[in-house]
């Protein structure tokens, strides 16, 4: 591969995946480009946890393929940087010894590795608690240290399963803007899975729409809001057009996944009958 | 056992005193006392009972006739400790305590946590380990001195399965515990399999891996000084045993207090390490427990 070409795509095609008996991904084709920002959103237990991890190496297809810069995946590798949901960092070490653990990995030495820490955990404003252990962090400052040491390595790829799930609304505006900066700045390739379709709006470049269990792609959409984003496009037209557009795909899948299309017709009818069987079990 | 600490009250939090208010002050402080106090007059009490019964030669179905007073144990403890004898006897049980316990720490660790990650070694072993491990280590007694040359070794092999087991098992446990999560991250950031185990297994196991060595130091003194009374030369236990065939009465108790004491002292120092070797789990409370 000629060295000066960006590095980072991804390609699934036609990536499925069975755990024994169950489905979980049925036919997913999906690209990201090298710099390119692009999230992936559906109901609960579609299969976007199962693409990502399948694009960290952690998962094997049964079927399709699996690409990054045309290298079949084979296992986890830090040219691949992974956020997870649930707080992943080593409790038994200090922030810095957290974002060195990859460095350390690679064979850096002391004071090197010391020293990368030190300047990646300034840019992400950590730099005062360096030598606190993740107990005694909040959750979106842990989840900030997770950015920072999946980043120190150098990847070419950022991958982020639901990293702001469990922060509240602006803390999670905070890590958004500087999960933007941090990408900006690096130029690497993201893939980022939220069930926020504000969040994925206002991040990425486009949107991959998963349908419910089996998971395939519905829909792909790209985001035509300019760069740099700012908090205040959320109330443009354009923001506001793609959202109604999300909320729709996404609302007939949530229903789909929670029962099937009658569920759909069924539902409100549902509501109203409940609220009245309260009324009458109130008299 | 000398793992069995009990904590007898919590810690008295002070409450909101204004201040330069004297009198709450001295109320706290007085609280504070009090645990330690009343600890204190229990044992002068018990101390107190056990001169009493000794000196009147108690019987009533329970006799006293032949246990020795406070004072006697006392005089001969002074003896005792002059005597190069006796600081022998206590070298060797410690040293045989250190020589099994180490072995069993050695292998009880490593194999635990290979168990806890390889699914095959642990179908392959765990059975095993299932049927020998419900027999005390006293019951190998005889079966030892059969297997090993020389009385020693018999005695530290007894110490080691004593200890053994419950490292073994509560690393496995451990192990069970571990946060998958830990490791995929530590995957992503290129962790081969040698990094995993010393930089995430291994930690992430400590706290129980100290329970083992806590637990499995109280049962490799039981062990041992069962084996010195039984197939003993030399040892604290020997010494207690032999004297009550020498009829040295106030020698049995100060072998129970120095057996008890080297059980309190060993057991501190596994919390003295772990303390030490786990910064992390000492955030709120900041000191050794
Ligand atoms: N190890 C596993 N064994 C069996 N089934 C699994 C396993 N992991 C995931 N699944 C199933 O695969 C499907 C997709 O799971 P996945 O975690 O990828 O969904 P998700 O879209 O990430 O959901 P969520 O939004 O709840 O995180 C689910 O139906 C799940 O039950
Ligand atoms: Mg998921």
């Amino acid at each position: 591969m000629n060295s000066a070409s960006p590095r980072g795509r991804i390609d699934v095609a036609g990536f499925g995946l069975r755990f024994g008996q169950t489905t979980a991904v049925s036919d997913i084709s999906l690209h990201v480009k090298p710099g390119e920002f692009v999230s992936l959103i559906g109901p609960s237990g579609c299969g976007k946890s199962t693409v990502l991890n399948a694009v960290a190496g952690f998962l094997t297809p049964t079927a399709g393929r699996v690409l990054v810069d045309s290298e079949p995946v084979r296992g986890p590798s830090a040219d691949r940087g992974m956020v997870f949901q649930q707080y992943s960092l080593f409790p038994w070490k200090t922030v810095r010894e957290n974002v060195e653990f990859g460095l350390k990995m690679q064979g850096m030495g002391k004071s090197e590795r010391l020293a990368t820490a030190r300047t990646l955990l300034s840019v992400a404003g950590l730099h005062a608690f360096e030598n606190h252990y993740p107990e005694q962090l909040s959750g979106g400052m842990k989840q900030r240290v997770g950015i920072v040491r999946a980043l120190a390595t150098g990847p070419r790829v950022l991958l982020l399963d639901e990293p702001f799930g469990a922060l509240d609304a602006q803390t999670r505006m905070i890590m958004q803007e500087l999960l933007l900066d941090l990408w900006e700045g690096l130029k690497i390739s993201v893939l980022f899975v939220t069930h926020d379709i504000d969040e994925a709006i206002f991040l990425s470049d486009r949107i991959y729409v998963v349908t419910a269990a089996p998971g395939r792609i519905k829909a792909e959409l790209t985001v035509p809001l300019p760069r740099p984003r700012a908090a205040g496009m959320s109330e443009t037209a354009d923001f506001h057009h793609l959202r109604g557009r999300l909320l729709e795909l996404i609302r007939e899948e949530s229903l789909r996944a929670m029962g099937n299309e009658v569920a759909a017709q069924s539902g409100r009818r549902a509501g109203l009958d409940l609220a009245d069987a309260i009324g009458a079990a109130r008299l | 056992m000398p793992d069995m600490v009990i904590e007898i009250g919590a810690p008295v939090a002070a409450p909101l005193a204004p201040a330069g208010s004297h009198r709450a002050a001295v109320r706290t402080a007085l609280l504070r006392l009090r645990g330690p106090a009343l600890g204190l007059l229990t044992i002068a009490l018990a101390l107190l009972a056990w001169d009493l019964l000794t000196t009147y030669r108690v019987s009533f179905h329970i006799r006293f006739l032949n246990v020795p007073t406070p004072a006697s144990v006392l005089a001969s403890a002074s003896h005792a400790f002059s005597d190069p004898d006796f600081s022998y006897n206590l070298l060797i049980s410690c040293r045989r305590i250190g020589t099994g316990f180490l072995a069993a720490t050695a292998l009880g660790v490593p194999l635990g946590l290979t168990m806890g990650r390889w699914r095959l070694l642990r179908d392959a072993l765990l059975p095993l380990f299932e049927i020998v491990r419900p027999i005390p280590a006293i019951a190998w007694v005889p079966m030892s001195i059969m297997l090993w040359p020389s009385n020693e070794e018999s005695i530290v092999f007894i110490t080691f399965l004593g200890s053994f087991f419950p490292i073994l098992l509560n690393t496995l446990m451990g192990m069970g515990q571990v946060d998958p999560v830990l490791v995929r991250a530590a995957r992503c950031l290129g962790a081969k399999e040698v990094s995993i185990f010393r930089e995430v297994l291994l930690p992430a196991v400590l706290p129980q891996v100290f329970t083992g060595l806590a637990v499995g130091m109280g049962v490799a003194w039981v062990s041992l000084i069962a084996a010195e009374m039984i197939a003993g030369q030399f040892g604290i236990g020997y010494f207690t045993w032999e004297a009550y065939s020498l009829v040295q009465y106030p020698d049995i108790v100060l072998g129970m207090v120095c057996i008890g004491a080297l059980g309190l002292g060993s057991s501190a120092l596994i919390r003295l390490v772990g303390w030490l070797v786990m910064p992390w789990g000492r955030l709120a409370g900041g000191r050794p427990k």
